[in-house]
């Protein structure tokens, strides 16, 4: 901390404390510098060229990239710097498609707000926009290449704090896009629907794919049983649409504005937070006993369980059983509310509120659908809640606060914080304590799982009984970590994993806050309601014992595992057309698949063997070896098709018996 | 599906280098010698091998002008439009060359996948400019008359090889 | 492992091998002599001189006796190439066939008869020069880094041991790093590459900076179009590029190197690689530097086609195998470059210099050049002069010199010297600014040409005739720029598509006064803001000639004409109706039915329909279509 060291700044004296460059020097001596394409948390890209700041003796220099030295004389406005901000703006509407009445982006746009604040009257060059096609493909995230000014803040967000990478720049020059890879759809590609892209994007480039229609529908339809659900990380955040300081629980006004929009039912995700708890941690402490599919990772948010099942699927068997809370709500809603309120399963509507667009991809996913009746009709973010209200018109201020509407209203502080990285964790050794230990305690804060750090360990002694945990947030970190797991050099009991950077608080479908700590704000804010409810450890909740008492048994029962259970399997990163039918010829086609899973365990050296195989029986004309990519069976390979038939584990011994029946040899 | 020789070529490129992300570059360099392009799965198994993503690896290969990702014709030619070439009136050879082999508007390369007609930025013969090279053979100090000439020889080439 | 090199061993070796060698014929193998046939006039050598019964040799390892033949790099007389040299007196013959082989040989080998028709004779005076040196082209020029180009074998190590190579790097290898660096400034040597900045400064920058690796990287990534002084050194002279680094590696403690070279130049690639193999077998690269306890070793690589990458940043992302973006200096190379690691980038021609500054000594290099920057520049003269070619003249040179003495007059396009003809002369590329006849007499220097809004570059220079026309250039250089742009700044990518748009309409006579002050206004933001070199120096070609041609400007947008008649669109076809017969041979040709006549009778062409496709002046026999 150097304090004698300053910079003088329009005129003010600043003292450099350890700022990284000029720009952040500037932002603390009270003015906001215009740029696009600077994140704190992201590397330094300096494309947009707005934040540019005249230093004595330097001249024109970009604030994000300079170094503060003492004694340097900065000024962030000079005709000239005036100059080049409007034409830089100028020159980024010019290729824009302004089409902003009717743009996803809304109020939200900084292209529109930036404009707006510098004075931008008159853009004097032609309009050379291109026509690049929508890519409306994922159910969580749509895309206009038409409205992207380059920043690269989404590539860089996707490959430096995600570690997923699904989508860069292509091309060069004027013919720069960013694009999934091949310029395909993103549905098609790694994607894992966090939503963090949607965050960073400053234009309507990157949106939240929109429920809003059809959940109008559904309230406005008269047959129909519409049920909302609320997220806990949902009701810190919501009050910040509507001036509200971040932090602040505003689920009571929440709940009343859903029940005037039409909602039949509003239920609370927390209570299933607490159901979740029960069940994992019953299974955690069986497998701790085991010794089986040590580590257990959690499997409550969608983006890591992708992430998990592209490029860790061999780990499949480690993630915990227990379908996320919004799904275990939204099976138990549909599967108990028919008789409750006389109706149909096909005329309830369950719309979860999330902050989350990764749950968009989960409720469609096949495993949690009754006969083509999903469990989760629609799921709806923390912004679009505040569009749907705003459509409507209510003053959401000025509402009075409810309650949810019981039974699966109900619950303790164990299930609230599950909104924040280590929430999860947390509930679930207030669970496991008592259990283990045998002895009830009035203690219910666990200090050591909280934190900012993007990777904590702890290890919990129970009275003897070690449990060892890793708490991640970011996927990067989660590569992290999982590389360790695989090489050895990390061992944990217990991982809680959650995609975005601090947890569901922060999560692709919650404001974008202008202010910086509107994080830790949240996070507080979920700490702070768990201290003001009466009870605090899941197994306490008076309704999830009568769940288990008059529907499930006991946790793990069989009916349980119906309900409230799942399965995983591999999914191949890159959709290929090529995983079709085998052409129809009279040669027996046998497919080696290349993929990574296969590949590290030997479809090369399979496929010499079968080559020479082939050869050495004078077998060219009877068969056509091909390679192909992924089979999605990747923790049971090599795998081969040969024919119609898929080998797994396939060995020279198991293929040449396989062409020995099908040639008849 | 691609041949299957295709992939054991390529692995045996990737393996050269060591599976350095870093040498990217060459690794494509030389897959594309082999096959004269770069196939998406080949793309898709380079990511795969080298343990980046295949965003990366399309990043890279749609950035750089040598890199190809369709198929080019057996004889690729190019024109060079460098300063002094330009001066010297290259792009007339290049109006000229189009026409002979009948190019419509966009088509860079001959139906039958014999020519492939493209201009470079300079090739460094500028002391003989106008120039153009086919498949890496130079020509220099040319005119409208002496370049659809080369192309006409070897169309009459390759008709001798047919028959 | 090899044992440490044996320089003097090696050179006596090659002195005695080639003691009795009576003569040696040196055919210019640089890529635009190949381009000629000159790879066919060697094969035509080596199979005269057999038949004849005489020993010829193509290559050194043992004792010759006979004739050397020999292919060189560029030998610099590029229009009048393939190029023949032979040694001793250094008679030099032009546009050499394989047919000219059997007499070249009978007369001038066998005997010293001088064959005049392929001696070069200068246009304007009709004078006949055989002897290299006494041609004007070469009598003004001052080689200290072509001076080996043109004459050795650039495949033999051991030519150049014998000349002295690698014996800099030996001395080199005993001096302490700030000693080399010290010499380095006190040379004055600044980069070749454009930038200018001071060698040894880079060097020392990287030198104290902390890091447990090192890199150099030699910058062959020459992509300015119309120029190929790199590419003749790496082809002729790919040692001394070897050597450069090695001296390079010495003054910052970096063990290992990278040259980087531009895919588009394949026999360039083959040299440097050839040379880094033969290096590396004779013990020279490798684990030990002559005998001394630093290690150095150099991959080449090649480039994939982006211009770009000719900037250190981009560059360095390339040899990371990424985009070839650059990135926001700071951090610079020379603390944090390739792999994070400090590294020092230099030009070829950089790299080439060293050794001979080390052999000259810094006090004699500097009594070449000027004040403020020693030594001489490699030029590709091209465009309308009567020689184009490689050229090596000291800073402080005129362009007079080099446009009249040194290429011989400006030209017309049918190759006729045009006493009046000069117009311009582009230098330094697309990031270049313009010289005009005001700027005949001014010495050729980084300050002087900065000071007039232009730049040395990289060596490219372009001259221009009275019919070129200068916004079509402009326009040019801006396509070129725009094409190469990588993308990632605003100001550069925008601001170059929007800056060739009006450029543009200007050509095709559609532009209005408002946008030329546009063009200005923006091209002002874009030298500013922009990224990287590339952005910031695009629009230094329009700069540059609105400065000294604004009427040329004026005339295009609101007298909506061309005043040279090169751009297309502002042409205006019309039919003189005393030359006209009315044969209607261009009304048959017209594709748009703009012209009329009654036949026998003065035909009319109506502009309105005219598309200006000029195919009626191809078809009139009579003269009679004027443009």
């Amino acid at each position: 901390m150097k304090t004698n060291q300053t910079v003088t700044i329009d005129n003010k004296q600043v003292p450099i404390e350890g700022e990284r460059n000029l720009l952040e020097l500037i932002r603390k001596a009270g003015v906001e510098i215009p740029t696009f394409c600077y994140h704190s948390e992201m590397s330094i890209y300096g494309a947009c060229r707005l934040c540019m700041v005249d230093v004595e003796g330097m001249g024109m220099v970009a604030s994000c990239s300079t170094v503060p030295k003492a004694g340097m004389v900065v000024k962030t406005s000079t005709p000239e710097i005036r100059e080049t901000r409007k034409m830089i703006l100028e020159l980024l509407l010019a290729s824009h498609q302004g089409d902003c009445q009717t743009c996803r982006k809304g109020d939200d746009c900084k292209l529109l707000a930036l404009a707006n604040r510098l004075g931008v009257r008159d853009v004097r060059f032609k309009k050379k926009g291109r026509n690049l096609p929508l890519d409306l493909s994922s159910p969580s995230i749509a895309r206009d290449p038409n409205k992207c000014i380059l920043c690269g803040d989404c590539v860089r967000m996707c490959s430096e704090i995600q570690g997923v990478g699904a989508i860069g720049f292509a091309h060069r020059g004027a013919q720069s896009i960013v694009t999934p890879c091949f310029e395909r759809d993103i549905a098609t590609v790694e994607c894992i629907d966090c939503g963090q892209c949607t965050k960073v994007c400053p234009t309507g480039a990157l949106t939240i794919k929109s429920d809003t229609t059809e959940v109008f529908k559904a309230i406005h339809s008269k047959d129909k049983y519409v049920v909302a659900a609320i997220a806990p990380a949902v009701r810190v955040a919501i009050g910040e649409e509507f001036g509200l300081e971040s932090g602040a629980n505003a689920v009571g006004k929440t709940i009343a504005t859903l029940r005037m929009m039409g909602f039949d039912a509003v239920y609370d995700v927390s209570y299933s937070a607490d159901l979740t708890i029960m069940e994992e941690g019953t299974e955690l402490l069986g497998r701790v006993t085991s010794g089986e599919n040590i580590p257990m990772f959690t499997s409550c948010c969608p983006g890591w369980v992708k992430f998990m099942e592209q490029y860790y699927s061999d780990f499949a068997n480690n993630l915990s059983t227990c379908k996320s809370p919004q799904q275990m709500l939204g099976a138990l809603v549909k599967e108990t509310l028919p008789d409750i309120v006389k109706k149909d399963r096909k005329d309830i509507v369950f719309v979860s509120v999330m902050p989350c667009t990764a749950k968009k991809f989960e409720a469609k996913r096949e495993e949690f659908k009754v006969a083509d009746s999903p469990d989760v009709d629609y799921v709806i973010t923390t912004h679009e809640l505040a569009l749907l209200i705003r459509e409507r018109g209510i003053m959401f201020n000025e509402m009075e606060p409810e309650a949810f509407d019981m039974p699966y209203g109900f619950n303790t502080g164990g299930g609230v914080i599950f909104g924040n990285s280590g929430g999860v964790s947390e509930a679930a050794i207030r669970f496991a304590g008592e259990k283990l230990t045998g002895k009830k305690t009035e203690d219910y804060i666990i200090r050591e799982v909280r934190g900012e750090d993007g990777i904590r360990e702890v290890e919990y002694d129970f009275s003897g009984t070690k449990l060892k945990m890793a708490v991640v947030s970011g996927l990067a970190n989660a590569r992290k970590v999982m590389e360790g797991i695989k090489d050895g050099s990390r061992t944990y009991d217990f991982v809680e994993m959650m995609a975005c950077p601090g947890g569901c608080i922060n999560g692709g479908g919650q404001p974008v806050s202008i202010d910086r700590l509107a994080r830790k704000k949240r996070t507080e804010g979920l700490y702070r309601t768990d201290k003001m409810l009466q009870l605090h450890k899941p197994q306490e909740n008076p309704y999830i014992k009568d769940l288990y008492d008059s529907l499930l048994g006991v946790p793990n029962s069989n009916k349980a595992h119906e309900l409230l259970h799942t399965h995983y399997h591999a999914r191949s990163r890159i959709k290929s057309d090529r995983i079709d039918k085998p052409a129809e010829t009279d040669k027996l086609p046998i497919s080696i698949c290349f993929g990574t899973g296969c590949f590290i365990r030997g479809s090369q050296k399979l496929l010499s063997q079968l080559t020479g195989f082939i050869s050495s029986n004078n077998l060219e004309d009877r068969v056509s070896l091909g390679a192909t990519f992924c089979f999605e069976q990747c923790d049971r390979g090599p795998v081969v098709r040969i024919g119609e038939d898929i080998i797994t584990h396939c060995t020279r011994v198991k293929a040449v018996e396989a062409l020995t029946e099908k040639l008849h040899l | 599906m691609q041949n299957i020789l295709a992939f054991e070529k390529a692995g045996q490129i990737i393996e050269k280098y060591e599976y350095n992300q870093a040498k990217l570059i060459p690794i494509l360099q030389e897959i594309q010698d082999e096959y004269r392009y770069l196939p998406e799965e080949l793309m898709v198994y380079v990511a795969t091998m080298l343990g980046t993503t295949s965003s990366h690896v399309y990043g890279v290969a749609s950035f750089y002008s040598h890199f190809t990702l369709k198929l080019k014709g057996k004889y690729v030619v190019k024109i060079c439009d460098g300063t002094a070439c330009h001066v010297k009136k290259s792009m007339h050879l290049l109006d000229a060359v189009r026409k002979h082999l009948k190019l419509t508007e966009g088509q860079n390369t001959t139906p039958d996948l014999l020519f492939t007609v493209e201009t470079v930025a300079c090739l460094g013969t500028c002391g003989r400019a106008p120039a153009m090279t086919v498949n890496g053979e130079v020509f220099g100090l040319l005119t409208d008359e002496t370049a659809v000439a080369v192309i006409k020889d070897i169309q009459e080439k390759e008709q001798a090889n047919h028959e | 492992m090899s044992e440490a090199v044996n320089l003097k061993a090696r050179a006596k070796a090659y002195k005695e091998n080639t003691k009795d060698i009576k003569k040696r014929i040196i055919v210019c193998a640089g890529t635009g002599c190949i381009a000629g046939g000159a790879l066919k006039v060697i094969d035509k050598f080596e199979e005269v001189i057999k038949a004849r019964g005489l020993s010829v040799a193509m290559t050194i390892n043992k004792h010759e006796d006979g004739y050397q033949v020999s292919g060189s790099g560029c030998q610099g007389f590029c229009q009048m190439g393939p190029v023949v040299t032979i040694h001793p007196d250094k008679i030099m013959y032009c546009k050499v066939t394989p047919a000219d082989v059997e007499e070249i040989l009978e007369e001038s080998v066998l005997k010293d008869n001088i064959i005049d028709r392929l001696v070069y004779t200068q246009k304007t005076t009709g004078k006949s020069y055989p002897k290299k040196e006494e041609m004007p082209f070469f009598k003004n020029q001052t080689h200290l880094v072509l001076k080996k180009v043109g004459d050795i074998d650039p495949t033999d190590i051991n030519e150049y041991i014998a000349l002295g190579g690698y014996a800099q790097a030996e001395k080199a290898a005993k001096m302490r790093p700030e000693e080399i660096c010290s010499l380095m400034m006190d040379s004055g040597l600044k980069g070749r590459g454009g930038a200018g900045f001071p060698t040894g400064r880079k060097w020392d920058f990287a030198r104290m900076s902390k890091g447990d690796k090192k890199y150099i990287i030699c910058n062959g990534d020459e992509g300015d179009p119309g120029a190929f002084m790199d590419s003749a050194v790496m082809e002729g002279n790919p040692h001394s590029i070897i050597e450069g680094m090695m001296i390079a590696a010495m003054a910052i403690g970096a063990d290992e190197g990278y040259v980087y070279v531009r895919a588009e130049y394949p026999l360039a690639v083959k040299r440097i690689r050839a040379a880094v193999k033969a290096a590396q077998e004779a013990g020279i690269l490798g684990d030990s530097m002559f005998g001394s306890d630093k290690a150095f070793d150099i991959t080449v690589m090649e480039g994939a086609g982006a211009f770009v990458c000719g900037e250190e940043t981009a560059l360095i992302a390339s040899v990371e195998g990424k985009r070839g973006m650059p990135s926001p200096k700071p951090p610079f190379p020379s603390d944090r470059g390739l792999f994070g690691k400090p590294t020092v980038i230099n030009n070829v021609e950089t790299l080439s210099t060293i050794p001979v500054i080390f052999e000259m000594g810094t006090d004699e290099y500097k009594k070449i050049g000027t004040a403020a920057a020693a030594g001489t520049k490699n030029f590709s003269l091209t465009g309308h002069v009567a020689n184009t070619g490689l050229i090596e003249v000291p800073f402080g040179e005129t362009l007079r010199t080099i446009v009249y003495n040194i290429a011989g007059g400006v030209t017309e396009e049918n190759g006729e010297l045009s006493p009046d003809g000069f117009k311009a002369v582009q230098i330094g590329g697309p990031s270049g600014g313009c010289l005009t006849q005001e700027h005949l007499d001014m010495p050729l220097d980084y300050e002087h040409l900065k000071a007039i809004g232009a730049m040395v570059g990289s060596g490219g220079m372009v001259v221009m005739n009275q019919k070129t026309c200068i916004v079509e250039i402009a326009r040019y250089f801006m396509e070129f720029t725009q094409n190469e742009s990588c993308g990632k700044c605003v100001v550069c990518r925008e601001g170059t598509k929007q800056m060739l748009d009006i450029l543009t309409d200007i050509t095709q006579g559609r532009a209005t006064m408002e946008q030329l002050d546009l063009l200005e206004e923006l091209a002002g933001v874009v030298q500013k803001a922009s990224l990287c070199g590339l952005g910031k120096s695009a629009p230094n070609p329009v700069l540059s000639t609105l400065k000294y041609f604004r009427d040329e400007y004026v005339e295009h947008i609101e007298g909506k004409r061309c005043p040279t008649g090169q751009c297309a669109a502002l042409r205006s076809y019309s039919i003189d109706a005393s030359k006209c017969i009315g044969c209607g041979a261009c009304a048959r040709k017209c594709p748009a039915d703009a012209i009329s006549g009654e036949k026998k009778k003065p035909h009319v062409i109506d502009a309105g329909k005219c598309i200006k496709c000029g195919a009626c002046k191809e078809a009139c026999k009579f003269g009679a279509v004027l443009r």
